[in-house]
């Protein structure tokens, strides 16, 4: 694969994992079950929206058809996005968006690692600057996985479900294509399959302190980052997220 | 970096008047004691302010932007470019120690390498609850004290 062409895709898989879940996790902005949750997941959405705005605007400038970091957020449709799954999912109840949020921290923060070693410098700056926030989200989660998983009755058996309805999208990070083997041998980015091992340390971990149980594996649930596709989420997410720019062309304030 | 013009100011001067500039959201600092003022430099284009974005999303960058040209406006700059730069990564480490001294008087614990505040920015008490990791603003965490029971804001560490 060109190495132009595959370097725009990765940076679309970076930024769109960003703004698809800080979009999903911005929808809980007044609805949080406690005041501070409700603003520690809003500022959560603003560290992804921000990081987006980097690997977007670096994806346009890479692309070179003179579009900006808006214009590919706001005017691709479904089948050109290429985020993981895992991000479109919908919140589900609170205990959902955090142990959605924690399996994408855990693996957000080990590729962001890995970025900083990047061959590009632009790429080893962005990941430099959003570590930081992911390793500070990452936390967070896994800290509330924790409290709510080794909770009550309730709490305990929602996080359980969270998992078992999750997990199946986990596997997707890990899986490589031809754009993942020409960034590799560029030096650009890490081989996903690479992160496995750590990834799964980190769960390991956090999943046993919150007394919860991996689900059995089964086949990984792919064709976000590759745009084959997407599920029926990710549809309804953009009308949503994309309204203003289509309603009013080109609107600004 | 070449010699100044005549009438030109120095960058001693300009750096003292952005250290007059307050942050937008905790007013009593300067960007200068918040560390984001990266350089400054003069360039045959005029006067050259590199800035750098605490949090990626933080929603005062556009703000801060319009505030340091609307105050080195008023100082008669009037050619004046402003670089962003997002390496290396902004760090608490930045903060300077009259703005760590300023935040504490107004009621703000400062970063502390540990991870959290060591006693309350009101009554100097060691006990201490974490109300919540983040806060009022991206930089800052939410935590309460046990013995005045006021609860306080907590500028992170990173």
């Amino acid at each position: 694969m060109a190495r132009e062409a595959a370097f725009y895709e990765f940076l679309l898989r970076m930024g769109d994992n960003t703004l698809i879940l800080g979009h999903r996790v911005s929808e809980w902005c007044g609805h949080a079950p406690v005041l501070e949750e409700d603003i520690a997941l809003a500022n959560t959405a603003l560290d992804l929206i921000g990081q987006t705005q980097m690997w977007l605007g670096l994806a346009a400038e890479v692309q070179g058809a003179g579009k900006t970091a808006d214009d590919l957020a706001f005017l691709r449709d479904a089948w050109d996005f290429r985020n993981l799954l895992l991000v479109e999912m919908p919140n589900g109840d609170f205990g959902q968006t955090l142990m959605r949020q924690f399996l994408f921290d855990a693996w957000h923060v080990l590729q962001l690692r890995a970025l900083t070693a990047s061959s590009d410098d632009r790429v080893a700056a962005i990941a430099a600057k959003a570590v930081k926030e992911a390793t500070y989200h990452l936390d967070r989660s896994a800290e509330t996985v924790i409290g709510l998983g080794d909770g009550t009755e309730e709490s305990h058996a929602r996080m359980q479900a969270a998992l078992d309805y999750l997990y199946p999208y986990v596997g997707e990070m890990f899986l490589s294509d031809a754009v993942d083997a020409a960034l590799v041998e560029a030096g650009i980015a890490p081989d996903p399959a690479a992160l496995r091992a750590e990834f799964d340390a980190t769960l390991a971990r956090v999943l046993s302190e919150a007394t919860l149980t991996l689900p059995a594996a089964n086949r990984a649930r792919g064709g976000g980052r590759n745009g084959k596709m997407h599920t029926e989420h990710l549809g309804h997410l953009l009308t949503t997220m994309q309204w203003m720019q289509r309603a009013y062309p080109g609107a600004t304030w | 970096m070449q010699a100044p013009h005549p009438n030109q100011p120095s960058l001693a001067q300009i750096w003292e008047w952005l250290d007059a500039v307050p942050d937008p959201e905790i007013p009593v600092i300067s960007l200068v004691d918040l560390g984001i003022v990266r350089d400054v430099e003069w360039s045959d284009d005029g006067l050259i302010v590199t800035l750098t974005p605490t949090y990626s999303g933080c929603p005062a960058t556009s703000v801060i932007r319009l505030d340091v040209e609307t105050a080195l406006a008023a100082h008669g700059i009037d050619r004046l470019t402003i670089k962003t730069q997002i390496a290396p990564p902004w760090t608490t480490d930045w903060l300077s120690e009259k703005g760590r001294a300023r935040l504490e008087e107004y009621g703000i614990a400062p970063p502390s390498p540990a991870g959290g505040p060591d006693h309350c920015p009101r009554c100097g008490s060691p006990d201490l609850t974490r109300v919540s990791q983040f806060g009022s603003t991206p930089c800052k965490a939410h935590w309460r004290c046990n013995s005045c029971l006021e609860p306080f804001d907590y500028f992170k560490c990173i």
